[in-house]
């Protein structure tokens, strides 16, 4: 019966006021009769290589212009303009706590907003919440499926969304009631195609943003954490998330901007040279870095249009798996495949420090809201808290 | 038959990629040097609220394991 009323609540919001977006689809195309072939169908097919043709030329001729218009713009380097800033000293930054609860890899992770909380999932299909001070685990729900491929903690601190191979996005309110079976109270999202890469809350607990396994689209659900659900909460929710309207996405190479309001995509940058594995913004919301196979860390500038910053060295040949930003944006931590964590300095494109610890590759990575600390989630079955 | 099909899915492809390319191509964009300095100025501004840049003592991370207190 609740799920029924869930799948209702997706319906109305959808028709009324907010489309879950995928590329905008054309105007249909025109039925081809089936009759045996007459000289007006060889002609028709002649003007569809041709109108082919001009559209491809079209395209070109727009990616060149494209790469022009960006190029004219790049007068100087960033690490040439960030030469006048003082370098950073040296960093003494070590494992402060260690997590160990999982059974298994440990895929993603998030914080809360309370700055102390941590909520991690891992292969061994348990979302696990964690006190990362005390090192305690608050609550343990046991997925259905293995391989929990993301995890977010909701903005209010009172809920869990999840998912991965079962192609849905689960929401688990989570209660101070140590006895109360969380499993029984949650509330799915279906997904139907591709399993879950990726998910966070808006700025309310009401809504997710999904990423799909290889898939060019960016989607948006609404969460119905209450039982009882009032319309006119519903456009309220809408009302204050509509602000929170940008959403980045990495598929394979190419690092994509959306807007979820028209679901267009507006930015696409491909500049990496494998797929990208992690994408976050910088703190003033002008530039987000990636991270990727090809064992490199970028940073690409919104309002300049292109890639301004490589972090990489001879010496790194691994991937990277996960990547964020200290809390002023001067620092980029990138967790690798080499099971090490790499410090970049963001303006002067070197590498301040490099932190050994995990005994497998480090999946996942988060600075702490406050930006005291960062927690990373390691395939070796473990979370570790640096500061 | 099914070649027109199948070219008429790929003018659609096409006309999307067009579409999407000229929407990219018209957007507005600064040069990188104001950008840059722009993400100097950021950074600056915010380096003294930045705890692992920073730097916190001790006393103030709770992640940091505060030094034992010995009784004189």
């Amino acid at each position: 019966m609740c799920k029924h009323y869930l799948y209702s609540i997706l319906c109305i919001s959808t028709s009324l006021c907010f489309k879950p977006f995928r590329c905008r689809s054309l105007p249909a195309q025109r039925k081809y009769m089936r009759s045996p072939p007459i000289p007006e169908m060889a002609t028709q097919e002649v003007q569809l290589s041709e109108t082919l043709a001009h559209l491809k030329t079209e395209s070109d001729t727009l990616k060149g212009k494209l790469e022009e218009e960006r190029a004219k713009l790049h007068d100087v380097e960033l690490h040439q303009v960030a030469e006048k800033v003082e370098g950073l000293g040296q960093f003494v930054m070590k494992t402060r706590r260690t997590l160990k609860g999982h059974g298994n890899k440990v895929l993603c992770m998030d914080w809360c907003k309370d700055k102390r909380r941590i909520v991690s999932s891992s292969q061994d299909g348990k979302v696990i919440v964690w006190d990362a001070f005390t090192t305690n685990k608050e609550h343990a729900v046991t997925m259905p499926c293995t391989w929990v491929m993301a995890c977010a903690y909701a903005p209010s601190g009172c809920a869990v969304a999840c998912g991965g191979l079962d192609n849905k996005c689960s929401v688990y309110p989570l209660s101070l009631d140590k006895n109360e079976n969380l499993a029984a109270k949650k509330k799915s999202v279906a997904m139907h195609t591709n399993y879950l890469s990726a998910c966070s809350f808006t700025n309310s607990d009401m809504q997710v943003r999904l990423s799909r396994m290889g898939e060019d689209t960016c989607s948006s659900f609404v969460t119905a954490l209450h039982h009882f659900f009032d319309l006119t909460e519903l456009f309220k929710v809408f009302r204050h998330v509509l602000h929170d309207f940008m959403s980045l996405q990495g598929c394979d190479k190419k690092a994509n901007v959306w807007d979820m309001r028209s679901g267009q995509c507006i930015q696409s940058f491909e500049t990496h040279e494998s797929d990208i594995n992690s994408v976050r913004y910088y703190p003033s919301g002008d530039a987000f870095a990636s991270g990727s196979d090809d064992a490199t860390c970028r940073l690409y500038d919104l309002r300049a249009d292109r890639e301004v910053a490589i972090y990489s060295k001879e010496s790194i040949i691994f991937g990277v798996s996960s990547v964020d930003f200290s809390l002023s944006g001067r620092l980029l931590f990138g967790g690798y495949n080499d099971y090490t964590i790499n410090v970049w300095d963001v303006l002067k494109g070197t590498r301040v420090s490099i932190l050994f610890g995990h005994e497998n590759r480090v999946s996942t990575l988060r600075v702490s809201p406050d930006g005291t600390a960062f927690c990373t989630g390691s395939w070796d079955h473990t979370l570790r808290t640096w500061a | 038959m099914s070649s027109k099909m199948q070219s008429s899915g790929s003018i659609a492809q096409a006309r999307r990629t067009v579409q999407q390319l000229r929407l990219e191509a018209s957007i507005e964009r600064i040069k990188v040097s104001k950008a840059s300095s722009d993400l100097m100025r950021y950074c600056g501004e915010h380096a003294k609220n930045d705890p692992l840049l920073m730097g916190i003592p001790a006393s103030e991370n709770p992640f940091k394991d505060k030094k034992p207190c010995t009784v004189l």
